[in-house]
């Protein structure tokens, strides 16, 4: 088993944490934290075909490279429009989660 | 001894990545992922790519840590959500372990030999002038990506300053902080600047023909301005500003006019001509430099009115 082959492995189980935790939470600051734990692991997928796809002289696919700082840079910007949308919520609402009934205020909280 | 460190270094990633994932306190997951994003650059360089480990270590780990860090310390006195239900936590279970089972059988089923872009780049390079292939695909061959990109992130800061409340526009995004002047915050924000500054220019220039380049050296740029404005000793400039709206299109224009030369010079979009191929590529990299940077600081979200707590 080649190097590449181990990352794009750990890849699939980050994406598969990632999605369980998309999922399970229902926290939409976790469901954030969740996506950019999928995302990473796409990152790093792609990152495994770069290195498979060495040769001329270089570590690794030079175009995928390029393609996954664009990647990153773009991932940042959907999250922080997320995390304002959900700062926005909260103020307008006081609500943080897209629950169709409101939580109840009288819960305990928890330990 | 290197298949062994790989090892080591996913295992701990995976573990991290738990950690963020099935914790319970919300701040505790922050922190994790901004270990997470540590780690992650690491294996990058372990990969090959150290271009992207440079920008994973420091947009996806830093700065969406940051920004993390600032959407938990705002939501600590939210109303707690309730859990999940048994049902939900099936659904997710079996849903995250089929996505991770099929990639996983799709990796061990990849082609050989693995298709490749690389001789291309490799055949093509000379004419763009610069030596480091990630730039010569970002700027010359695939420049059409990076020029949409940094139109998305504008877009992006613009649908954050369309959801700031109405009372707070067009003034200051955020309110002044102040912090203690002869506190550690404020000594960092004043010995560290300088260096930043010096270390984020040379990134940026190196990034021509090693490692490195605007989207790095613009990160470092912004963090050491919000260093300064969390510190009190700098503002965040109001959203009305001249200067400010001036260097957030500067990227943008400056791309796109260089894009119509191209036109003129060479009948495409974009086109180089390979005569100034390297002058033009270094042009859109000065012109993107002040919109990242101003960009990439202004997505954090503002710092808060200090309460009683400081």
């Amino acid at each position: 088993m080649t190097g590449a082959t181990l990352h794009g492995l750990a890849a699939a189980i980050l994406i598969g944490l990632g999605v369980f935790g998309l999922i399970a939470h229902a926290s939409p600051l976790r469901k954030i934290l969740a996506f950019n734990i999928v995302g990473s692991g796409v990152f790093l997928l792609a990152g495994a075909l770069a290195r498979r796809g060495a040769e001329a002289g270089f570590g690794g696919d030079p175009v995928l490279h390029a393609i996954l700082i664009t990647g990153i840079v773009v991932a940042f910007s959907a999250t922080a429009m997320a995390t304002a949308m959900l700062l926005r919520l909260r103020s307008v609402t006081d609500r943080t989660t897209l629950a169709e009934t409101p939580p109840r205020h009288d819960a305990d909280p928890p330990a | 001894m290197t298949a062994w460190l790989d090892s080591a270094a996913l295992i701990l990633l995976i573990g991290l990545a738990a950690w963020v994932v099935l914790g319970r306190n919300t701040f505790a997951a922050v922190a994790g992922f901004i270990a997470y994003g540590m780690l992650l650059g690491l294996v990058w360089v372990e990969l090959q790519g150290i271009d992207v480990a440079m920008t994973e270590a420091a947009i996806g780990g830093g700065l969406t840590g940051a920004l993390m860090i600032g959407a938990a310390r705002r939501l600590k006195s939210a109303a707690p959500v309730a859990p999940a239900t048994a049902g939900t936590l099936v659904i997710a279970i079996g849903v995250g372990a089929a996505m991770a089972a099929i990639l996983a059988a799709c990796v061990l089923a990849l082609p050989n030999p693995a298709p490749s872009l690389a001789s291309l780049v490799a055949g093509n390079i000379a004419a763009t002038g610069v030596q480091n292939p990630i730039t010569a695909v970002l700027l010359a061959f695939r420049s059409m990506d990076t020029l949409l990109e940094a139109v998305v992130l504008l877009l992006a800061l613009i649908a954050v300053w369309s959801l700031a409340p109405d009372a707070e526009w067009p003034g200051r995004i955020g309110v002044p902080q102040t912090a203690n002047p002869n506190g550690i915050l404020a000594y960092i924000a004043r010995v560290l600047p300088p260096i930043g500054l010096v270390i984020g220019f040379y990134i940026f220039w190196a990034g021509a023909d090693q490692p490195g380049g605007k989207f790095q050296a613009a990160t470092i740029l912004a963090a050491m301005w919000l260093l300064i404005i969390s510190a009190g000793l700098g503002k965040t400039p109001p959203v009305s500003s001249r200067w400010l709206r001036a260097g957030l299109i500067a990227g943008p224009i400056g791309f796109i006019l260089v894009g119509a030369y191209g036109v003129a010079s060479t009948g495409a979009f974009l086109g180089l001509p390979a005569a100034y191929a390297k002058p033009l590529i270094v042009t859109i990299e000065i012109a993107l430099l002040p919109t990242l940077t101003l960009i990439l600081a202004l997505l954090i979200p503002p710092p808060l009115r200090k309460r009683a707590e400081a």
